[in-house]
């Protein structure tokens, strides 16, 4: 298979995926939840139930600030809030129980500072560019170019950004918010990234060895082919896993899987049709300076 | 063949080894069949089991390993509390503030220790110029107790026996004299002009002073304890009456020790006020639903897994699911030994490398069969099919590893994650994926290759 010729049919479908991802985390950001700009998560269980609409009307009248009210599958509430203090909390609870006629138990109560959530990005980007330093220099020495080493991060980056993108649209018109756990869905869409393409490398090192006069365009097609029933069948296994856990699991790990999800599959499609492509344009681009030289 | 053997052997023993301390503590077998269906009587077997082994407790000199083996989860899954506190330093002086903040994470432990709350991480971080203590607390359903009973500030105060005794029998004898760490100013590492010894040195305020002379008058000879939230930190017997506000603590410390106490006195006289500024409960209830039906779904999607394997690569794919069992057993029982706290990232971690373990299988399957394609005999296949993909899977793995590495943050860099989900995600992932590498090229490999010399012969 010659797939190497459709590279810049690749490029446009990646540049498909990530223009509108870009283009909304320019222009609206990604919708943060109270763990990175602080605030305050009350839920409440009301025995008997409650209706929303009769809450939000208590809410209303009590003059009870709220960014937002959710129903749980579990037939909880979830309140969300500007920081309080405690004893608010407990006013607050007091006053629907009053106003509600209702039992209300506490199931959640959750201060928490903006600054951590701040910290906790800044710190986890530094690892990660770090990280992504590392890695490009291993890859540049195990595979004795420095190309491979930048192409496999850029790549990494393509998948995250993916992600990113996705999450900011999603924030945007369904108000999914990202949490400490999306950190973690970034974390894990960068290892697999890497981890996938640094298999489809491995052939062509491995071809350039047995044919070092076979044109690189060539191998790359020959590494593409012949990783690509393994690439495939692992994506699988993942992917059912993590498809079982996004229409089967739990409410408070769908979006963290949905994450997952994206990330695996754009990984997948990242090592053979970015971070090899990427790699024969810079190839061609060197081997023509150097005719020109 | 003999090594071959060997291994195997090895193989099915940390299997099991890894199967019995991965069993729960105590679990009950019930087996039924009604006599209707086996046309003779009832066959019942209903039996609680006790795990084996109970625990591990191995003394070897000064080394000592305990673990109870019970399974350890995080807040997130198991519910807890989480408590940040911010620390107001604004009194101290800004080479003192790590010491002190020291201290204050000593005291805490301590005191949640002492209030029989165990798996507890206390620790100190440091967010720009501001310093906090993390408390985690796993189960502990009512904040406001914890929140109690760790932002009371450190107390030291100093105790003398009642009149009649001379001697204290315990420590219980002693009594408050009114001097308390609000008195002292200043406590420091010394050292005795004459015998060259370390000795903690105290400095107390005027007012402090003051009441120092007269304990001391009234005490020469006998014991004046100091204790540090009722807990005594050392009694020395007082020599002369000390007017001038100042004391040493002489006794036979080590520099260490000496630097110890002057650091838990210094947060007796200079406590640190703290203040929550991060509060989450999480009712164990509440993600237990969410949790039940993950753990379904996961089931569920492993049994895919298990079924395409065997459906795509048949008897190499049964082979290879025998291999991540194997490789689930040891990782759970790795989590139960070091012990590994186990959270919700820490989980993703852990079925990243699973996907990792299936990787290294499929990818040496895929170069099998490329070689068999090739037509050499299967048994040549499968060595070159090991060898040709072990390069791929040590570069991919390596760069996981790098990864982990940089985000579990082994030496504490300030610069990167001192805490929290992060660092149980990198840890469980690094786990996993050196424990892959063992199961996908030593466990795999010799299973196929016992089952392939069966073949042969």
């Amino acid at each position: 298979m010659k797939w190497m010729k459709f590279r810049w049919l690749y490029f446009t479908i990646s540049a498909l995926v990530l223009l509108p991802g870009i283009y909304s985390l320019i222009r609206w950001g990604l919708r943060l939840s109270i763990d990175f700009v602080g605030g305050t998560i009350l839920e409440y269980q009301f025995t008997p139930h409650k209706e929303k609409k009769q809450i939000e009307e208590v809410i209303e009248k009590l003059g009870v600030e709220i960014y937002s009210l959710q129903e749980t599958s579990e037939g909880s509430f979830i309140f969300r809030l500007p920081p309080i203090e405690k004893e608010k909390g407990e006013e607050i609870k007091k006053q629907l129980g009053k106003e509600l006629e209702a039992e209300v138990k506490e199931l959640r109560f959750e201060v928490i500072g903006p600054i951590l959530g701040k910290e906790l990005i800044k710190k986890t980007v530094i690892a990660i560019l770090l990280a992504a330093g590392f890695i490009l220099f291993y890859v540049a020495w195990r595979f004795k170019d420095k190309k491979f080493g930048i192409c496999a991060i850029l790549a990494m980056f393509h998948d995250s950004l993916v992600v990113l993108g996705l999450f900011s649209l999603l924030g945007h018109f369904l108000k999914v918010e990202i949490d400490t756990l999306f950190v973690t869905a970034i974390l894990t869409t960068l290892s697999f990234s890497v981890h996938d393409t640094v298999v489809v490398y491995d052939r062509i090192r491995e071809s350039q060895k047995v044919f070092p006069s076979v044109p690189f365009e060539e191998l790359a097609n020959k590494a593409v082919s012949e990783t690509m029933v393994r690439s495939l069948n692992n994506s699988l296994t993942i992917i059912f896993m993590l498809l079982a856990l996004v229409l089967l699991g739990g409410e408070t790990i769908r979006w963290f899987v949905t994450a997952l999800l994206v990330g695996t599959i754009s990984g997948t499609y990242s090592s053979p049709f970015v971070a090899v492509p990427l790699l024969v344009v810079w190839n061609n681009l060197e081997t023509r300076y150097q005719r020109k030289k | 063949m003999k090594h071959l053997h060997r291994l195997f052997w090895l193989i099915v023993f940390l299997t099991i080894l890894g199967g019995v301390i991965n069993l729960p503590e105590k679990f009950r077998i019930k087996f039924f069949i009604p006599a209707s269906k086996i046309g003779w009587k009832d066959f019942l077997i209903d039996k609680e089991f006790t795990r084996p082994i109970s625990k591990i407790n191995i003394k070897i000199g000064k080394f000592h390993f305990y673990r109870d083996l019970n399974p350890k989860q995080g807040i997130d899954l198991a519910g807890g509390t989480h408590l940040v506190f911010q620390a107001d330093t604004k009194g101290i002086k800004e080479e003192d503030r790590s010491t002190a903040m020291e201290a204050v994470r000593n005291n805490i432990e301590r005191r949640i220790n002492l209030f029989g709350i165990s798996e507890t991480v206390v620790h100190t971080s440091k967010q720009g110029e501001d310093y906090r203590l993390v408390v985690e607390i796993p189960g502990v359903e009512n904040v406001a107790q914890a929140i109690d009973l760790i932002g009371q500030t450190a107390q030291l105060d100093f105790r003398e026996l009642p009149k009649e005794a001379t001697v204290a029998s315990s420590f219980g004898d002693f009594k408050p004299t009114g001097l308390t760490g609000k008195d002292l100013v200043h406590s420091r590492v010394e050292f005795d002009r004459n015998t060259g010894k370390p000795v903690v040195g105290l400095e107390f305020s005027s007012e402090g002073a003051e009441k120092f002379s007269e304990i001391t008058k009234r005490n020469i000879g006998k014991q004046v304890a100091i204790f540090l939230d009722e807990w005594p930190l050392t009694a020395p017997v007082v020599q002369e009456e000390i007017t001038t506000g100042k004391a040493v603590i002489t006794g036979n410390f080590t520099i260490e020790e000496a630097k110890k106490l002057s650091i838990q006195l210094n947060a007796g006289a200079l406590p640190v006020p703290i203040k929550v500024i991060e509060q989450r409960k999480i009712g164990a209830s509440l993600g237990a639903e969410s949790i039940r039906k993950s753990i379904r779904a996961g089931l569920i999607g492993l049994v895919m897994v298990i079924l395409f394997m065997i459906g795509y690569y048949g008897y190499l794919g049964f082979l290879a699911v025998c291999g991540l069992v194997i490789y689930g057993l040891l990782t759970f029982a790795l989590y139960k030994l070091i012990p590994v706290t186990l959270t919700l990232p820490g989980v993703a971690g852990f079925l990243l490398s699973v996907g990792m373990a299936v990787d290294a299988n499929i990818l040496i399957f895929e170069r099998m069969k490329e070689e068999m394609r090739a037509g050499k005999p299967k048994h040549v296949a499968m060595e070159l099919g090991f060898g040709r993909a072990w390069d791929s899977i040590r570069d991919a793995n390596i760069c996981t590893l790098i990864t982990c590495f940089v985000l579990f943050n082994p030496f504490e860099w300030s610069f990167l994650n001192t805490s929290g989900m992060v660092r149980g995600f990198a840890l469980t992932l690094g786990l996993g994926v050196i424990l892959s590498l063992f199961t996908g090229i030593v466990v795999t490999r010799t299973i196929l290759r016992i089952f392939s010399l069966k073949e042969k012969t």
